[in-house]
């Protein structure tokens, strides 16, 4: 039997993803629209009747048909049945947050007109309770003229009403075109009107605030201490990406050596044994040990993201954005950037003016995303001693600098772009701040899931097929026989990396840093395991991936450490990023920009680094 | 007392949104929608209550407005197309 599609709408902070977690579970598969970025999340359940399959689509959260951002055009066009590849949906499930219906109703209105079959779903209604809010359901009903069930998404058989009353919606007949039009000033008043006679006549009591939450937005909005709380929270999530992931990262390094030193055991001497142990172990292992810093991050922006922090900092730093021309927007996708540059560049289909969102996306890569964190952990870890300072450690406030080089950077790029290339007239910010709630257990699990299978997919996709081919122009040629030196020195890596030398060498890169640049430049993180994968095929120690770190600490300098900090503070070395700007932009000019600019950055400030601590170290 | 503009409102000023004005300072460029209709589709309507629950320091831009039961932050600007009869002194 064909599935029934069925759209979930709603208006942002409305609930609706959670309820759409509530219903798919983890059968849920995420993807784009055809030709746009904007995430498409479908998912599909057995309804209790066992009759019916249906294929649930989370839309976008949208607060009127009427687009001001790409992701509430998406909306429409899906509801209209206008996208490509995208029949309309057969029902409507319109999510709406029973504390909040003064700001729900109107979007029921204009959805009800679509004369799609629909019903209404008062999520969060066990909260609303709580706090004494009143409407009689059936009278709401009776005045809507569609189905209208109480929801609770974050408890387990919270979705049965709408469960039931989807079950009993007569399947619809053939589709028919939906008819839209875009309503003027005054019909919004009117919908506003009628909005408000139907919560009259339902008798809606509108729930009381909690004191608390008045409390706490007094504080975390506050002019001064605002600020203060984003700034210590900021700092606070650095120093935890380090310390609370050093026991799992250790388990992780020591599990991998302790598989190197199985297979070298195990199996005779030769060329496949060189390829598990060299290519495939030393090069994905020392990559995968970042897993549990990147799972870290991602925990704090999904929680600070479901908790309905967000906005506010957005709100906070308006001003301070605005001042490099941007606007407080820009903040969220350039948070998500932190953990990775492709969901921030994907964030700022939020911002409606098209120059404010190329600027955000220019910056994007700027901002220090978590393929980095592997490539500075390294250098850290060689090179700058664990030991505190204060109520600090060094290696946490030598992370911490390197991130707010990258933001000073970011900010000087914006306000070059803004007064030149991308320079707009004036745009307002007129945003919806939630109210503060716990985050959901289970809707983080779901979120973060998401982010461990991105991540597995690289190491095992990407990341594993460039250790391999590594591997294999770093064993071949052959070394002539009786030949002096490491047998690297006589392959093509050797030939490749020698090459570049001269062009990096003014960076104080050698030649091992300059080859494994070369992978490195489809992800960032891959340099790590390159680097991994041309010192175990340089050496005779074949426990190379847990004995990077002492080995570079005795090869580079300090000078040189710094220098490629410093180059990866810039260097647009993924491409993955630059394939995500050019589908958002929908040209080649703005990733070919991108990676010109950042390039020339990464070499005039590894030049200069090299060269500075040259003369002061001596 | 005559209705003051949203935009002219400090820290702990409350009332009741009388109007909105229909100006044509756009809203992104994704569509048509300015700044006014968004408002109104947000529910700054005639009769809701509102006030302005934290600004910015210093210049109280952007500001944080409380109407009925949602924060909103937006700038002065956009804030200059409320109308508000304000309560009390």
């Amino acid at each position: 039997m064909d599935p029934m599609r069925l759209a979930l709408v709603g208006v942002p902070n409305s609930g609706k993803t959670a309820l759409f977690n509530r219903l798919t579970g983890s059968r849920q598969k995420v993807a784009n629209y055809a030709g746009v970025t904007v995430e498409r999340k479908e998912g599909s359940f057995v309804g209790p009747g066992r009759q019916r399959v249906y294929k649930v689509l989370d839309l976008p959260g949208a607060y009127s048909l009427t687009p001001t951002t790409l992701d509430e055009a998406i909306t429409r066009d899906f509801l209209l049945g206008r996208l490509a590849d995208e029949p309309a949906p057969e029902f409507v499930v319109c999510v709406v947050d029973a504390t909040n219906l003064r700001l729900n109703l109107r979007l029921v209105l204009e959805l009800r007109d679509l004369d799609v079959p629909m019903i209404v779903a008062l999520n969060m209604s066990d909260l609303a309770a709580s706090r004494g809010y009143r409407l009689d359901r059936a009278l709401l009903e009776a005045e809507l003229g569609v189905p209208v069930v109480e929801t609770v998404a974050v408890t387990h058989g919270g979705d049965r009403p709408l469960l039931e009353a989807l079950e009993r919606l007569p399947h619809p007949g053939p589709r028919r075109a939906v008819a839209w039009r875009e309503s003027t000033f005054e019909q919004i008043q009117q919908t506003q009107r009628e909005a408000r006679r139907i919560l009259k006549v339902a008798g809606y009591t509108e729930p009381v605030r909690k004191r608390a939450l008045e409390r706490l937005d007094q504080v975390v909005m506050h002019p001064v201490a605002g600020p203060a709380i984003l700034a210590v929270l900021l700092f606070f999530i650095f120093q935890a990406v380090f310390s609370w992931a050093a026991a799992p990262m250790h388990l992780i390094s020591t599990g991998v050596a302790w598989l190197g030193s199985q297979i070298l055991e195990l199996m005779p001497g030769g060329l496949l044994r060189s390829l598990l142990v060299d290519g495939v172990i030393a090069g994905a292992g020392s990559v995968l040990v970042f897993l549990p810093q990147i799972l870290i991050l991602f925990l704090f922006i999904l929680a600070l993201e479901d908790s309905g922090y967000l906005p506010r900092a957005a709100y906070l730093l308006d001003r301070i954005m605005g001042s490099v021309g941007l606007s407080g927007r820009a903040f969220i996708p350039l948070l998500s950037s932190f953990a990775c540059a492709v969901p921030g560049i994907m964030a700022t289909r939020t911002i409606p003016n098209l120059r404010d969102r190329m600027a955000t996306i220019m910056i994007a890569p700027l901002m220090t995303c978590s393929a980095r964190l592997p490539v500075y952990a390294l250098i850290i870890a060689a090179f700058i001693p664990n030991r505190p300072v204060g109520p600090f450690n060094l290696q946490g406030l030598v992370l911490f600098t390197l991130y707010v080089a990258g933001i000073v950077a970011a900010m000087a790029v914006a306000y070059a772009l803004k007064r030149t290339a991308l320079r707009s007239s004036y745009h307002p910010l007129l945003l919806e701040l939630p109210e503060f709630h716990w985050p959901h257990v289970n809707n983080l699990m779901i979120g973060l899931w998401e982010r461990i299978r991105v991540f597995l997919q690289r190491v095992g996709t990407i990341i594993l097929s460039m250790m391999i081919v590594l591997w294999f122009l770093s064993s071949f040629p052959a070394p002539p026989p009786g030949a002096p030196g490491p047998p690297i020195l006589y392959s093509f890596a050797g030939m490749i990396g020698h090459g570049l030398e001269h062009l990096f060498a003014p960076l104080g890169f050698n030649w091992q840093i300059s080859l494994a640049l070369v992978p490195g430049l489809a992800a960032r993180e891959v340099a790590v395991g390159a680097l991994g994968t041309v010192y175990s095929l340089s050496s005779n120690n074949h426990d190379v991936a847990s004995a990077l770190v002492p080995m570079i600490a005795r090869t580079w300098s300090l000078a040189t450490a710094l220098s490629l900090l410093a180059w990866y503070v810039f260097a647009p070395q993924c491409l993955s990023t630059l394939v995500v700007v050019k589908r958002e932009t929908n040209s080649w000019r703005y990733p070919l920009l991108m990676a010109g600019y950042l390039f020339a950055l990464a070499y005039a400030a590894s030049f200069v680094t090299y060269r500075v601590a040259t003369a002061v170290l001596g | 007392m005559a209705p003051v503009s949203l935009a002219v409102l400090r820290k702990g000023a409350r009332g009741i949104v009388t109007s909105v004005r229909d100006d044509a300072q756009s809203l992104g460029d994704e569509a048509r929608s300015t700044v006014s209709r968004r408002l109104l589709e947000l529910g700054f309507v005639p009769g809701e209550s509102i006030e302005v629950i934290e600004e910015i320091w210093p210049g109280g831009d952007p500001m944080a407005v409380r109407l009925g039961n949602t924060t909103f932050a937006l700038r002065r600007r956009e804030a200059g197309s409320v109308f508000v009869d304000v309560e009390g002194p």
